[in-house]
């Protein structure tokens, strides 16, 4: 039982990681209906520039995660503006490989400046402390990691319920037609939800460079996976769907490693995501829509 | 068959001119005028048309996009590996038991996951794609991560050409018959395919079979030409690797595949010292043809004689 509760702490900051991630893929499905593949490599990208601020700049991890999430945004807006954009009248399957190509094109940049080798995530700017509680072993990183990923999920969703942005940013994911004519500036409320994602995103890497104290320029795509197939079992597109289910992947994976085989964990995530698919594509929180013609 | 006696001309002169290239490659292997490296390259290249050609048949004609193909050539690759390697049959044994198997695995993806649409059915494959991957890495019979070494070298010049007759003749007569409007109509409207009484799901499937088949082929080719296989050899970057060779030819368009299987082949030899720049170049390759060109290089139209004669002014 102690060892299922240690599997289940570690699960929900792994979780807790995943659930930052997959909240950037909802809201951008839920806004253009787009499978934003270079999300992960946007946390990637997160995970370099706090490394950075804090090695260079010698900043605490505070003011590394602001830069990160501020850098991000910026990153995220212009992904939309320079390969989105254009294409947003054209298919889907054009879009999609649009991403793709994004998702590589941040992927080897990074790789051709900074080499693909991994780099340490500094251990001094988070001295780790272990606590004993019950039995369970839990350290200072779990806590901060569940704490600040939970400070930013309420404050997505003020953002989202209760401010003007958050209003205009529902309004077109509803309809956007509608929105245009009700003076809702569509580009305005895509770019905002492009930084809002990216900043969350950016949040993650650095939490992920804390988790595991690696970080690369590949890193990011099997988590973006395992963010993506998060977000599809909590309903895609829907807000508290991509927490409920980065939780529930993140304690699954732990599971499958801790009881099962580490090999296995990647192998699982798909098979999870396939299995939804087949058996309630909508995900969790999702309604049924018929199809129109 | 051809029905006219000029259909009948034009075959002849297809034959003569494939001989042709074939004898002239055959002929500058024999004598070392292609040294080592571009015979490599040849292979790769060769291996890279029947990957794209297929993928092109899955993602341009049924218009389904699917990013496991890597997945499929890995399939092809072990089976037929461990028909030479382990079980002594001949070569062209393994070859079709690739085939087989790959068609089958393709079978086992498709059923469940061609019932989704668009950008799901593109993720459920990438994550089968992935899950073939781990699968071979955690069998220990196979080698695990370090894969199978030491298998002999059988891929040879008549084998890859042999191959590449063999996929694009499939891929064309399938297109230009029943099947092939079926699965267009399915590309172009899968709700009115389905009230024309398409068995649309049938379709997709038997495409992704034919498809993935056609990948194990070229897996098989792949084993026997460089010695050793691993799982990480097939990543989804491989897959996307095809994916960039369909989109730059044109989503459709056989021709199209083919010529941008040979681009790209060659630029990956030119720029085999910077991987980063090749992938640098995928990826804006990607972006731009998007963006400026959604339809590829050639669309979905092809080369033809046609082609050629309006360009050179003929009647043809």
């Amino acid at each position: 039982m102690v060892e299922f509760m240690q599997q289940m702490v570690n699960g929900l900051s792994l979780g807790a990681i995943y659930a930052l991630i997959a909240l950037g893929y909802t809201m951008v499905y839920g806004i253009i209906l787009l499978i934003n593949f270079a999300h992960g490599d946007i946390m990637m990208v997160g995970a370099y520039v706090g490394f950075f601020s804090i090695t260079m700049l010698g900043s605490n991890v505070f003011v590394a995660l602001l830069f990160a999430m501020l850098a991000c945004a910026a990153l995220g807006v212009l992904i939309e503006k320079i390969a989105y954009r254009p294409l947003r009248n054209s298919t889907r399957i054009a879009a999609l490989i649009t991403a793709i190509g994004a998702s590589l094109f941040l992927e080897y940049v990074t790789i051709f400046f900074l080499t693909p080798e991994q780099r340490v995530f500094p251990a001094e700017a988070f001295p780790m402390h272990q606590y004993q509680i019950m039995g369970l072993y839990i350290s200072n990183k779990d806590i901060f990691i569940i704490v600040l990923a939970v400070v930013l999920m309420v404050l997505l969703q003020y953002i989202v319920k209760r401010t003007r942005a958050g209003k205009a940013m529902r309004a077109v994911s509803l309809d956007q037609e509608a929105a245009v004519l009700m003076g809702i500036s569509v580009d305005k409320t895509i770019s905002f939800t492009f930084a809002l994602g990216s900043a969350l995103a950016a949040a993650a890497g650095v939490l992920i460079g804390i988790y595991y104290g690696t970080i690369n320029p590949l890193m990011g795509i099997i988590p973006g996976l395992k963010a993506f197939v998060a977000a599809v079992l909590g309903g895609i597109g829907i807000i508290p769907g991509a927490m409920v289910g980065g939780f529930l992947m993140g304690i699954l994976e732990t599971m499958v490693s801790g009881y099962g085989s580490s090999m296995y964990r990647d192998a699982v995530a798909f098979g999870v995501l396939i299995l939804i698919l087949l058996i309630k594509p909508t995900g969790i929180f999702g309604r049924n829509e018929s199809e129109k013609v | 068959m051809p029905s006219s006696k000029r259909q009948w001309l034009w075959l002849l002169i297809n034959i003569v001119v494939l001989a042709g290239i074939f004898t002239l490659v055959q002929y500058m292997i024999a004598t070392r005028m292609l040294n080592q490296y571009y015979q490599i390259n040849l292979a790769a290249m060769a291996i890279n048309i029947i990957l794209s050609v297929s993928l092109n048949l899955i993602n341009g004609f049924t218009g389904q996009l699917s990013l496991g193909h890597a997945g499929f050539m890995a399939v092809g690759a072990y089976v037929s590996a461990i028909c030479t390697k382990n079980m002594d049959l001949p070569f062209i044994i393994a070859i079709i038991a690739g085939c087989l198997a790959a068609a089958l695995a393709g079978f086992i993806i498709g059923v469940p996951t061609l019932r989704l649409r668009g950008d799901y059915l593109a993720i459920a494959t990438l994550g089968f794609g992935e899950i073939i991957r781990v699968i071979l890495q955690n069998i220990e019979e196979l080698g695990g991560p370090a894969g199978i070494v030491g298998i002999s070298r059988l891929t040879t010049w008549p084998y890859l050409f042999g191959a590449i007759v063999f996929t694009i003749i499939i891929i064309q007569n399938l297109i230009n018959s029943s099947f092939g409007r079926a699965i267009i109509s399915v590309r172009e409207d899968e709700v009115a395919a389905e009230m024309m009484g398409i068995h649309t799901t049938w379709y997709k499937v038997l495409a992704f079979m034919i498809g993935a088949g056609l990948a194990g082929l070229a897996g098989a080719l792949f084993a026997h030409y460089f010695y050793i296989i691993k799982p990480e050899t097939f990543n989804f970057l491989k897959s996307f690797d095809i994916l960039v060779m369909v989109v730059l030819g044109g989503l459709g368009s056989t021709t199209g595949a083919v010529l941008a299987a040979i681009f790209i082949t060659v630029l990956t030899a030119y720029l085999q010292a910077f991987p980063a720049v090749r992938m640098i170049i995928y990826a804006l390759i990607l972006v731009l043809v998007m963006i400026y060109r959604p339809q590829g290089m050639l669309g979905n139209k092809e080369l033809t004689r046609k082609t050629f004669g309006r360009f050179w002014g003929g009647s043809a």
